[in-house]
């Protein structure tokens, strides 16, 4: 501070910016904060299920239940999913709305069959008497997939909520400031699954 | 015979749990207390009315989304609930100096319990929360020179989820009852075979909407701080209390979800029967206590560092002078931030994790007092050859320095497992943690308060009562809570309704007399808010700068423009208000450009009124209620998500008008 002396020449404008003065990018910065938030409550799931989930209670165990067939299946919706996200947002870029639109469409469609298997999934394993209830491991399962399957269905929801505002208001920045929000969100999703699939289903069939 | 079934059967669907044996009126105490609350909010609501405030209200403050106003509104909620969390107190006080051998005191067992649970949680998340909250949120946008936080919107939101939880919690008190767990509901108490009733059902879902908000308004500040700080303005000039903030709200972002998943492991246990945290079915109730710790420990370091960053703002102020030791007070700040992750253990030593466990938690704690140790040190320095002056604020923060040190110190006594195993759960554990949330954040709050009311009312606060306040606080906490470290080294434990033991008594009595002077410090708090009201016009501060300030909030007027700034800042050094004045700033006279800012709107508050409802559903099992709430709640925030039309300008005319007028103020001033 001493080295600064009363200069004569010392105006207003040393000390204020005259144009506007904007921040980039504020929205995916926060955006990618909350994401990292939900990556936690992933992990608070996923440290549940490396406790208890071995705790079978006397019940069924992963080799009993996971039909990894099923599970590849479904991956690969949610792999593709992903996939032709990017090809939505390549078009973006291009500024052309109906390809964009087109290849949202096809992602959600994807989400759509991701979450049947899941829900199909889900309903035998209660049929035959493996619910959530059974055993600390089922109460583990459950949860942590039916969160990320809870997480999907609020993409498709936004997603289309985002389709009907791009078909609306076209490639607008705002919109596309979503687009990127949610394929953000859509990727996340996807690289959880990737855990679940490795650390739920692959490696409980192998113990 | 099936008719009453039938009926009975539909009266479930419609009304779920909730029924006419689900209002208290069975007890007098809480009968006395709704009548109370009634008379005391119709005269309120009553007086707004006949002021014919509502419009005001609704358009200027409840649908604002000027960080200014959502800062205040913070406050008084803090302030309010305060009052809650104090009658709590005082009535756990009253019993426990009562209650002795024969005599049971006036307090049922199963009301005491619900008490000291809502003290805590009120305390926690309803005072002190908002507190911190609404500090960061009026003045850290200031202190950067931002126009406002950098998702104006949902910063609304955010003050509307909280309220919404703390409607939950008062809720409770009149319809059902709260839970009877402790604060932390840990299972298998608060699971459905030990507490089937409404309480811990308030307790989630008071604490879930409430936690929204936290969480939203954590990602919002740490935006602002990280992308709108003024021009020049690296993160080594940051003022100290920007640094904390920034620090904290770091903590919030990682911390809050983990509370979230933990409290909808409990939900799904208590709703839908799995065995996360039961007894049988190979559950693991010590899965709770770490998760939920895992996010309590750092809680109170969300708690105390934006404090921390108060009262350095406060010290160099009042002393004349720079913050002593900056930058170590920066790395101070990160480095708590950073090993308040490693010490979650220390809450459960008696857990039984083994010898090494324990250790390694032991000294991580331990190690934390070393650089709060050097903020003590540099706040010292700084005051050392400084010239202080003994107004209000710097009061508040000598009072903390001391009282501080000494509830730290017990804090490393705690963290030591073998002395920890003694102290567990005893009274002495309740006499360190009000030592240093009392002596840290309460005493920081008010430190705060009477440093920025002058920014924000316009004038300052009265200087009489507010000393009647701080002695009477200072009083009474040490007579409150030194005789329950004495009752806990004899082995005293927390929670307890009744003793048979009459020779504790006098201790409990002096605690008594303590929260008396507690109360009387409240008392004269609220006092010198209305005389200062009153003495408005003496105590009018039109400089903008009445304590000779340092930092970017002092150079607006006193209240700040809607637009905070008519031109950003340009920062060349640390102080960046200080530099501006002694290098002979100027302010710009004319070609005002117009400022672009956001709409207010009701969709903030609308939205937490949905989560209340939806809220209220799930805790009765009205389940067509909570899911017309949540639906409701969806679609509203997709409705509100097809508003593309959300700012204006307020035009260059109107900014000069404003700007003209303040230089003529101040020129006054000179003249």
């Amino acid at each position: 501070m001493s080295t600064h002396t009363m200069q004569a020449t010392t105006t207003a404008d040393d000390f204020i910016v005259r144009e506007d003065h904007h921040p980039e990018n504020g929205t995916l910065l926060g955006f990618w904060l909350y994401l990292m938030s939900d990556c936690l409550i992933f992990a608070v799931l996923f440290a549940v299920f490396a406790v208890l989930g071995g705790n079978y209670a006397a019940g069924p165990a992963p080799k009993d239940l996971f039909e990894l067939e099923l599970v590849a299946v479904n991956t690969a919706m949610l792999l593709f999913s992903s996939i032709t996200y990017g090809f939505a947002m390549l078009e973006m870029q291009r500024n052309r709305i109906r390809p964009t639109l087109l290849w949202l469409g096809v992602t959600g469609l994807f989400g759509l069959a991701f979450l049947g298997i899941e829900l199909y999934e889900f309903h035998h394993l209660i049929h035959i008497g493996a619910g959530p209830q059974r055993s600390a491991f089922l109460s583990a399962f459950f949860t942590l997939v039916g969160t990320h399957g809870l997480h999907v269905t609020f993409g498709i929801i936004w997603l289309v909520t985002l389709m009907v505002q791009v078909g609306r208001h076209g490639l607008n920045t705002a919109n596309r400031r979503r687009l990127n929000c949610l394929s953000l969100f859509w990727h996340f999703l996807d690289v959880i699954w990737i855990g679940v699939f490795t650390f739920v289903y692959l490696m409980g069939v192998l113990r | 015979m099936t008719a009453m079934q039938e009926r009975s059967t539909l009266m479930q669907s419609l009304f779920g749990r909730l029924s006419w044996d689900s209002i208290p009126y069975h007890e007098p105490i809480i009968v006395w207390t709704f009548v109370g609350t009634i008379v005391l909010g119709m005269a309120v609501l009553g007086w707004i009315t006949k002021q014919r405030a509502w419009g005001m209200l609704w358009r200027d403050w409840f649908c604002s989304i000027d960080h200014k106003k959502i800062g205040v509104m913070y406050i008084v909620l803090g302030l309010i609930m305060l009052l809650r969390g104090f009658a709590d107190a005082v009535m756990m006080r009253a019993q426990q100096a009562m209650a002795f051998g024969d005599a049971m005191g006036y307090l049922p067992p199963h009301h005491y319990d619900q008490i000291f649970t809502a003290h805590g949680v009120i305390m926690i998340f309803f005072v002190a929360m908002p507190f911190v909250t609404g500090l960061m949120n009026y003045v850290v946008p200031l202190q950067i020179g931002a126009r406002d936080v950098a998702f104006p919107f949902l910063n609304n939101f955010s003050f509307w989820m909280t309220a919404a939880g703390a409607a939950l919690v008062m809720t409770s008190l009149f319809i059902g009852e709260f839970a009877m767990t402790g604060w932390l509901s840990y299972p298998p108490l608060s699971g459905i075979d030990y507490s089937p009733g409404v309480g811990v059902d308030y307790y989630i879902w008071a604490l879930q909407i409430a936690g929204v908000g936290t969480l939203l308004s954590g990602v919002n500040l740490l935006v602002t701080i990280v992308k709108m700080r003024a021009p020049g303005m690296t993160l080594m000039k940051m003022p100290v209390f920007a640094w904390t903030s920034l620090c904290t709200n770091v903590l919030i972002v990682a911390a809050f979800p983990i509370l979230t998943a933990v409290l909808a492991l409990l939900s799904l246990d208590r709703y839908v029967g799995t065995n996360f945290f039961t007894n049988d079915f190979g559950g693991n109730a010590m899965m709770y206590v770490n998760l939920i710790w895992i996010w309590g420990h750092p809680e109170v370091y969300i708690l105390i560092l934006p404090l921390f960053g108060v009262f350095s703002e406060i010290v160099s102020t009042f002393s004349g002078k720079r913050l002593f030791g900056y930058s170590s007070m920066v790395y101070a700040t990160v480095c708590i931030t950073i090993l308040s992750y490693i010490v979650w253990l220390h809450h459960f030593f008696t857990m039984g994790s083994g010898a090494s466990v324990n250790s390694f938690f032991g000294i991580t704690t331990m190690i934390i007092s070393i650089p709060t140790g050097a903020k003590m040190f540099n706040w010292l320095f700084t005051m050392y050859r400084g010239k202080i002056r003994f107004d209000l604020p710097m009061l508040w923060t000598m009072g903390f320095m001391l009282t501080f040190v000494g509830g730290g110190m017990t804090g490393v006594l705690l963290a030591v497992p073998p002395a920890d195993f003694v102290l567990h759960n005893s009274l002495f554990l309740i006499a360190h943690f009000h030592h240093v949330i009392i002596g840290g954040v309460v005493f920081g709050t008010f430190a705060g308060i009477n440093f920025w009311f002058p920014k924000v009312a316009g004038f300052k606060l009265d200087e009489f009562w507010g000393k009647v306040s701080f002695w009477c606080w200072i009083v009474g906490f040490y007579l409150a809570f030194m005789p329950l470290y004495v009752l806990g080294l004899m082995g005293v434990t927390r929670r307890m309704s009744h003793f048979s033991d009459p020779d504790l008594r006098i201790w409990f009595l002096i605690a008594a007399v303590g929260a008396f002077f507690v109360g009387l410090g409240i008392l004269a708090f609220i006092v010198q808010l209305v005389v200062s009201i009153r003495r408005r016009h003496e105590l009018r501060d039109e400089s903008g700068d009445p304590w000779n300030g340092r930092t970017l909030e002092w150079s607006t007027s006193s209240p700040p423009p809607a637009y905070n700034f008519a031109f950003t800042p340009r920062v060349h050094a640390l102080d960046a208000w200080w530099d501006m004045k002694t290098r002979g700033y100027r302010r710009p006279q004319s070609d005002f450009v117009p400022v672009h800012i956001p709409k207010n709107t009701a969709a903030g508050i609308v939205l937490a009124g949905l989560s209340v409802v939806c809220g209220f559903g799930l805790i009765w099992h009205i389940w067509w209620l909570a899911a017309a709430a949540f639906i409701a709640l969806v679609g509203g925030a997709i409705y509100h998500s097809f508003n593309y039309d959300r700012d204006y300008h307020i035009p260059a005319d109107e900014v000069s008008r404003v700007e003209q007028a303040r230089t003529q103020q101040l020129a006054a001033l000179q003249g």
